[in-house]
C-alpha cells in the first residue's frame, strides 16, 4: 500500500520537474529561423556543386584539360574537352559539363586536380522539376560570372 | 491485414509493420503474427533499400568508394569514413600525421553525439514524448553547423582521406567544440530530469525487452546494446585504434538488459564522448593534416584484409580482399543493427505491440545501414 502513494508522489514529482523545465524553455527566445525570409549564411567550405574558379588577373580559369577530374569521379559527372589550338601552349578547355545529379559531393575531382582549378561553389538554392536543369556547362558559368 | 481464425477463442492475424511506418524510421518491414496485442512471432524482412554497396566496392578504385561511406549510418557517417580510411591505410601502409588523428577523433566523437542525440529525440518520440526532440535537436544543430564548417557537409560526410584529412580545422572549430562541450554538460542534466525520471518513461521502459549477454553473443550484437547487457566490450578499448589509448575514457556498461539499459549506456555515452572530445583538444598538436607521400593509385598487396572500428551502433568491420589491384576484388560490410536487429525476433515473442515498438527503438536501428 505504501508502495501505491509513493508510486503516485514520485510520478507527481517527474511530471512537476518536467513542465517547469518545459516552461522555462518557452520563455526564451526562439531559434527557429524564418525562412525563406530570413536564411543563414553558407560556410566558406560549404558544399554546393563544383565549378572553375575564376583567376582574378587573367579572367580565366587555370584548367589545362588534363582529365583528371574527369577520371577520378565515382560517378562519372564531369565530361571535358581539351583542344589544340593555334598559338597556345597545351591544350584548350572547350567543354567542361556537369551532371549534377549524380554528383555526391565527394570532393574527389577537386583534391586530384593539380593546378587548382575548381571548387565548391556555395549554391544551395536548387529546385527543379526537370534533370536537365541540374547539367551545367561550367564554362559557360564561369563567363557569365562577374 | 488476413485473418485465419485458429479456434473458436483464439484469433490469429498477420500484421505488417513498415515497410512505411514511423516507428520504423526507415523503409524496415516487420511481419508480425499476432494474438490480439500480443506478438506471436515478428519476422524483419529487408531488401527495400537495398543499393548493392558491397558490390559498388568492387568495381571502383579504393579512393572511389570513399562517398559510399557516408550512405550506410548517414548518422554516424564519420565512424563509417573512419573504419573505410583506416583499412586501406593499414592495406597500403599510409602513416597519418598526428594531427590528423586528433581531428578525426573529435570530428568522430562529435558525430556519435549528434547521432545518439537523434536517437534520444526520435526514441522518446516513439514512446510519444514530442518535447524532447526539439531539445535534442537544438543541441544537435549546432553538431551540425561545427561539422559543416570544417566537412562542407551536413550529414553525408566524406571528410577523412587516405592519409589524412581533406582541410585542417580552425581554432573557431575547436573553440566552438569547447563551447559546445560546456553547453551540453548544462543540458544533459536537464535531459535526465525531464526524460530519464519521468515516471511514464520508466514504466515503458523499465523490464521491457530484456535481452541477456547470451543472446548478444547469439546474434552478434554490439555497441550499446550489448553494454546494456552487462558486457563491457567496446573496440575503442578492447582493440584500439587512432588515438584513443592515449585518451582516458570509460565505458558506460549496466547489466540489466531491458530498453531503460541501452537508454542509460546511449546517454551515459554522449559523456564519455565529451570526455574524450575535451582531452584530444587539449592535447591537439600543429603540424600538417595530409601524409606528404600518398600514391595517387592505391594499390595493395594481395591478401586478406580487416579492420573495425566502434561505430555509434556497434562494431562496424570492414573485409576486403585484395588481389594487387587498383579496386577491391571483394567487399564485405559488416554493419552493427543487422546483428542488433536479429535478435528482435526472439526476444520479441510474446510482448506487447506497444512494448515491442519500444523495444525496437531501444535498439537504435539505421535502415540504410542495415539493408546495405
Ligand atoms: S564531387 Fe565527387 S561526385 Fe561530384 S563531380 Fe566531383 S568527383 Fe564527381
Ligand atoms: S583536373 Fe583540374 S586541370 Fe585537370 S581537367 Fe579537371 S579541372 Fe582541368
Amino acid at each position: 500500500m505504501a508502495g501505491y502513494f509513493t508510486n503516485i508522489l514520485g510520478g507527481a514529482k517527474s511530471l512537476v520537474v518536467g513542465l517547469s523545465i518545459t516552461q522555462r524553455q518557452f520563455f526564451k527566445k526562439p531559434i527557429t529561423l524564418q525562412y525563406p525570409w530570413e536564411s543563414l549564411e553558407m560556410t566558406p567550405r560549404y558544399r554546393g556543386h563544383i565549378q572553375l574558379i575564376k583567376n582574378a588577373e587573367s579572367g580565366t580559369h587555370q584548367c589545362i584539360s588534363c582529365g583528371m577530374c574527369e577520371k577520378s569521379c565515382p560517378s562519372d559527372c564531369i565530361t571535358i574537352k581539351g583542344e589544340k589550338q593555334e598559338g597556345v601552349k597545351g591544350k584548350v578547355l572547350v567543354k567542361y559539363e556537369l551532371d549534377f545529379t549524380k554528383c555526391s559531393l565527394c570532393g574527389q575531382c577537386i583534391a586530384n586536380c593539380k593546378p587548382g582549378a575548381i571548387e565548391f561553389s556555395r549554391e544551395y538554392n536548387l529546385a527543379s522539376t526537370r534533370k536537365e536543369d541540374f547539367h551545367y556547362d561550367l564554362l559557360k558559368r564561369l563567363k557569365e560570372q562577374k | 491485414m488476413s485473418s485465419q481464425p485458429l479456434s473458436q477463442n483464439q484469433e490469429r492475424f498477420e500484421l505488417n509493420l513498415g515497410p512505411q511506418h514511423p516507428a520504423t524510421h526507415g523503409v524496415l518491414r516487420v511481419k508480425l503474427l499476432m494474438d490480439g496485442e500480443y506478438i506471436v512471432d515478428a519476422e524483419p524482412v529487408l531488401g527495400y533499400i537495398h543499393r548493392m554497396h558491397e558490390l559498388m566496392g568492387e568495381n571502383r578504385s579504393w579512393a572511389q568508394y570513399l562517398p559510399n561511406m557516408g550512405r550506410l549510418d548517414y548518422l554516424s557517417a564519420l565512424s563509417y569514413n573512419l573504419g573505410y580510411v583506416e583499412l586501406v591505410e593499414k592495406m597500403a601502409g599510409i602513416e597519418v600525421p598526428e594531427r590528423a588523428e586528433y581531428i578525426r577523433v573529435i570530428t568522430t566523437e562529435m558525430n556519435r553525439i549528434s547521432s545518439h542525440l537523434l536517437w534520444f529525440g526520435a526514441f522518446v518520440l516513439d514512446l510519444g514524448g514530442f518535447t524532447p526532440l526539439l531539445y535534442a535537436f537544438d543541441d544537435r544543430e549546432q553538431i551540425l553547423d561545427l561539422l559543416e564548417a570544417v566537412t562542407g557537409s551536413r550529414l553525408t560526410y566524406c571528410y577523412y582521406l587516405f592519409g589524412g584529412c581533406y582541410n585542417d580545422v580552425e581554432d573557431d572549430f575547436l573553440s566552438g567544440c569547447l563551447a559546445f562541450v560546456k553547453r551540453l554538460r548544462t543540458r544533459l542534466p536537464m535531459y535526465h530530469n525531464l526524460v530519464t525520471k519521468n515516471v511514464i518513461l520508466r514504466q515503458r521502459l523499465e523490464g521491457v525487452g530484456p535481452v541477456s549477454a547470451e543472446m548478444c553473443r547469439k546474434y552478434g550484437a554490439t555497441g550499446p546494446v550489448l553494454r546494456g547487457s552487462g558486457i563491457n566490450y567496446d573496440l575503442r578499448k578492447n582493440e584500439p585504434y587512432s588515438i584513443y589509448p592515449e585518451l582516458d575514457f570509460d565505458v558506460p556498461v549496466y547489466p540489466e538488459g531491458d530498453s531503460m539499459a541501452r537508454f542509460m549506456v546511449r546517454m551515459d555515452e554522449m559523456e564519455q564522448c565529451l570526455r574524450i572530445i575535451e582531452q584530444a583538444i587539449a592535447k591537439i598538436p600543429e603540424g600538417p593534416v595530409m601524409a606528404e607521400k600518398v600514391p595517387k593509385m592505391i594499390k595493395p598487396a594481395a591478401g586478406d584484409y580487416y579492420h573495425a572500428v566502434e561505430a555509434a551502433r556497434g562494431t562496424f568491420a570492414i573485409r576486403a580482399v585484395s588481389d594487387g589491384a587498383n579496386q577491391a576484388y571483394r567487399m564485405k560490410l559488416r554493419s552493427p543493427t543487422f546483428s542488433n536487429l536479429s535478435l528482435f525476433q526472439e526476444a520479441s515473442r510474446g510482448m506487447l505491440l506497444a512494448d515491442g515498438l519500444a523495444f525496437m527503438g531501444s535498439l537504435d536501428l539505421v535502415i540504410p545501414e542495415i539493408d546495405r
